[in-house]
């Protein structure tokens, strides 16, 4: 029994817990009191085990063995019942043939596989268990008033929030296991556990769209997890081996890459790259919380975390290239397609799914720089994209819409959220923001390893990124006018502390980057490739972000005296000497009194979301049949 | 040291920017058959729009167009003391962007048009801005400036097609027609500029010292393409940069004003096209 144990289980026991308490006011303090205290164990074990890293065994493996097949085959016959019931035999279909798989290697094929270390703590491993532990406590945290205001203003959706809340504490457990087992039999099951939380969290409205959605998750989760299922059987049958650090160990020959082509699928079925992406985006019909932690803390970043620890195999190799080329796909049309988004929500996930493809693509091209850009790509994009999630959802509730052209109103109704919201965008893409950083040493790191395609695409991807997310600034610093009649909903502390809380993880993530980089990315990368390490970034271009960043802070509150000097002469807008003198309306030609409606920009006919999906998915798919023929060609070969 | 050298380039920098500014506005009266002001307009200007009373239409949008000359700035501060390039496009980046937001917070039709157009500008020229910096990066294998002039030969023997790509989308960064869609303006003289509407007074001025600025940091890049170790390419390369300056001049009275469906899609193809091309030429020699 040591500390690992207990982060794993106790999320399990706070889920079991809320999901028994049915009343209100106590399963809030419970999930409360949850979600404090897995991110404090989150800290203690980090801290306990962060200098040494741990791996070990549980004396009783069998019990464990058993406990899991058990309840493989009850998601199993829960899944395919469900898919039977709601015609969905595809569901079903690969649920059995995945279960059965695991199940007959499980009983004849897998004695004599000795798992010597069957769970690794290691430096990776400790920052994904940060990500999960505090984020996902935050999101878990925000939950608890959001549920609220979105059963007040949703009376039509049968109130579940026992089932809801227990889904998200079950997640982080499922996330825990994942990122820390190194047997690849664990590991897979994880894998499946959170690919049903998803689909229940997907499906809680059980609205006909939202239990749609959430069968596609399940498929596309399903299939991905089929072709996790076979590189295990793969790998366990062919070279007696389970463990996830002896396959990346191993020298990136075809057969072993063959395994590794299967687990790249599975990750980038997770992750929602290009062709498999429908399903995140479908997923946004959940109450927020969900969209939050599917987004930032979980799920697709579980994805990126096996393309991250399978790098040492991808790198040069033809299914590294075929990996990185999907990612650069996805980042460039999805980051296209955010342009003609006006939902929020849709936005974000189309700005998710743009920088997973980044994330693939660094972790895919497996240098020691690459590597660096990625684990910090995850790192910044888990806390602003969480904080811009939790933040859409208050603003929401605040303004009644979840469309950027209503957030003009956003800072009269509440500056708060507005500032947040701009704190999180600016995290997405402004230097010297993080995500900006990440983006720098991934472009150095593209060159220096010759992919001269993937650069381009980056420098497209970016611009288009820019765009989007500047039009949405544009649309909070609007400052227009509030209607008489809006009514304000409360905006409690349950939402505001964690919102704060990431908020302030955003800023001071950026302060921070070069200690995560001297104490964890460093000594990590160092160990994976046994060559020293460098921080990609020099220091006087650190100090020189710093700086920026500090500018940033300081430049606002430095203009307040100004404004406090300074009488000016106020005047109404330029409306061509019609304005009527509200700043709201002018006089048209025919004397008439007609409103000024001001619009962003989303250029449908240039960047149609039909046209440019088609058009990813063939040439993703493409690459990913490129990849099947290439190995079969080196097997023959 | 770098510092000190720093300050002064910062101070050095709008005075060149607006004579040349100043240069530009004769050339194009000549071009157009009439006298033209005198070449220090452009500081007269200035200085009377500082004396001018500055309205406003709220309380914060000028509080923009501040931050984005600290942050224009700061990016010529990078860039001439030879700082990092990336780095410096970023910083830019973000002064454009202050710049857009400043337009968007005035809440007025022409100022929210223009703020909108100048953001489809920036996607536009973007690309190869960095593009630009990451070639130079491929061929100098450094993004700092003074390294990349440290070297025997001029990165324009390595790159040509991106420098011809440069010079394109610089129109676009001058604001310059065929690419002057967010200021909507013509010679200076308009009253509806765009996404300057609201601006007035003080206000403007900054606006008009931002610019200068812009057009310092947007030879920089020329210049650095030329630039080796010798002394001799550094005349050279002033001297280019003052060619691409009057080609531009030239461009800007030769061309009737582009759609901004024309401007992306022109701006990201020539982009594309040539930037692929030349880096894949090399890629073979590298």
């Amino acid at each position: 029994m040591n500390a690992i144990t207990v982060l794993i289980v106790f999320p399990l026991l706070a889920a079991l817990l809320i999901f028994l308490t049915k009343n209100n006011t106590v399963r809030d303090m419970l999930v409360r009191i949850g979600a404090v205290i897995t991110a404090v164990l989150t800290l203690a074990v980090v801290v306990l085990y962060f200098n040494d890293g741990i791996s070990f065994n549980y004396p009783h493996e069998e019990i464990m063995d058993y406990i899991m097949v058990f309840v493989e085959i009850a998601v199993a016959i829960f899944v395919i019942t469900i898919g039977f019931k709601n015609k969905k035999y595809l569901v079903s279909v690969f649920s059995l043939t995945q279960t059965s798989m695991i199940l007959w290697f499980e009983f004849t094929q897998k004695n004599g596989i000795e798992v010597e270390h069957a769970f690794i703590l290691d430096k990776l491993s400790a920052i994904m268990i940060l990500i999960i532990g505090i984020v996902g406590s935050m999101i878990a945290l925000y939950a608890v008033g959001y549920m609220k205001a979105y059963h007040e203003h949703h009376t039509d959706i049968p109130v579940r929030k026992n089932f809801f809340l227990s889904i998200l504490f079950l997640f982080l457990s499922a996330m825990f296991g994942l990122v820390l087992s190194n047997n690849l039999t664990y590991l897979y099951f994880c894998w499946e556990v959170t690919t049903l939380c998803s689909f229940l969290l997907i499906g809680y409205t059980k609205t006909p769209e939202a239990k749609n959605n959430a069968f596609r998750a399940l498929v596309y989760n399903l299939g991905g997890g089929l072709a996790f299922a076979l590189a295990i059987v793969y790998i366990g049958m062919k070279f007696s081996v389970l463990e996830l650090s002896t396959l990346v160990a191993m020298k990136p020959e075809v057969a072993v890459l063959i395994p590794v082509f299967l687990l790249s699928i599975a990750a980038l079925t997770k992750s929602a790259q290009l062709p498999f992406s429908s399903w995140l985006l479908g997923a946004m019909v959940a109450p927020t919380p969900s969209s939050a932690l599917l987004h930032s803390a979980t799920m697709v970043k579980a994805g990126v975390y096996l393309v991250i620890r399978l790098a040492p195999l991808l790198g040069d190799s033809a299914v590294g290239r075929v990996v990185t080329l999907v990612g650069g796909v996805t980042f460039l049309a999805c980051s296209l397609m955010a342009i003609t988004q006006s939902d929020a929500k849709k936005i974000l996930a189309y700005s998710t799914i743009a920088n997973l493809g980044l994330i693939v693509i660094c972790a895919s091209i497996g240098t020691q720089e690459s590597l660096w850009a990625a684990i910090l790509l995850i790192i910044f994009h888990a806390v602003s994209k969480s904080l811009l999630f939790i933040t859409v959802g208050s603003v929401e509730h605040q303004i009644g819409s979840r469309n950027v052209e209503d957030m003009g109103l956003l800072f009269r109704v509440s500056d708060k959220l507005a500032v947040y919201m701009i704190i999180g965008i600016a995290g997405m893409f402004l230097a010297p923001f993080g995500m900006l950083i990440s983006k720098w040493v991934a472009m150095k790191a593209f060159m220096d390893s010759n992919n001269i395609v993937i650069v381009i695409m980056l420098a497209y991807g970016s611009a288009a990124t820019l765009f989007y997310w500047t039009k949405w600034m544009g649309k909070l610093v609007t400052r227009a006018r509030v209607k008489k009649h809006h009514e304000k909903h409360e905006f409690s502390l349950d939402e505001h502390i964690p919102i704060f809380i990431q908020a302030a993880l955003v800023v001071i993530s950026c302060f921070t980057f070069p200690l995560i980089s001297k104490y964890a990315l460093v000594p990590y990368l160092t160990q994976l490739f046994h060559k020293e390490a460098l921080i990609p970034i020099g220091t006087s271009d650190v100090k020189i972000m710093l700086f920026m960043l500090s500018m940033l802070i300081i430049l606002p509150i430095g203009f307040i005296p100004i404004y406090r000097g300074t009488k000016r002469r106020k005047v109404l807008v330029y409306m061509a000497g019609a304005n009527t003198g509200d700043n709201e309306s002018f006089r048209d030609s025919l004397g008439n009194t007609t409103k000024v409606d001001l619009r962003n920009w989303y250029m449908e006919g240039i960047f149609g979301v039909k046209r440019l999906t088609l058009w990813g998915n063939l040439i993703s798919i493409g690459l990913l049949c490129a990849g099947v023929i290439l190995l079969i060609g080196g097997l023959a070969a | 040291m770098v510092i000190l050298l720093g300050i002064l380039f910062i101070i050095l920098a709008p005075l060149v920017g607006g004579l040349l500014t100043g240069i530009d506005r004769v050339i194009t009266a000549r071009l157009q058959g009439r006298q033209g002001p005198p070449v220090l307009q452009p500081f007269y200007d200035v200085f009377k729009l500082i004396q001018k009373e500055s309205i406003q239409v709220n309380s914060l949008h000028r509080f923009y167009v501040y931050l984005s000359l600290v942050f224009v700035v700061f990016t010529s501060g990078i860039l001439l003391v030879g700082g990092d390039m990336l780095l410096a496009v970023f910083a830019l980046t973000l002064g454009t962007v202050f710049f857009v937001l400043g337009g968007y917070s005035t809440r007025s039709p022409y100022s929210t048009i223009g703020a909108e157009r100048e953001l489809l500008q920036i996607m536009s020229y973007e690309p190869m801005v960095l593009l630009t910096c990451v070639s130079l990066y491929y061929v100098k294998g450094s993004f700092f400036v003074k390294n990349i002039i440290a070297k025997d030969v001029p990165a324009i023997i390595y790159l040509p097609g991106v420098f011809i790509g440069l010079i394109y989308i610089i129109t676009i960064k001058l604001r310059k027609s065929p690419f002057d869609l967010s200021t909507s303006h013509h010679g200076h003289q308009e009253i509806v500029k765009g996404i300057t509407t609201e601006y007035s007074g003080r206000d403007l001025a900054v606006i008009e010292i931002t610019h200068w600025y812009e057009v310092i940091i947007t030879l920089t890049l020329v210049f650095v393409f030329f630039a080796t170790s010798s002394v001799l390419s550094r005349v050279l390369a002033v001297v280019a940069c003052l060619v691409v300056y009057f080609l531009e001049i030239v461009i800007d009275n030769a061309f009737a004003r582009y759609k901004w469906q024309q401007t992306l899609k022109y701006s990201w193809i020539v982009t594309g096209v040539l930037t692929t091309l030349n880096l894949i030429v090399l890629s073979f020699f590298h």
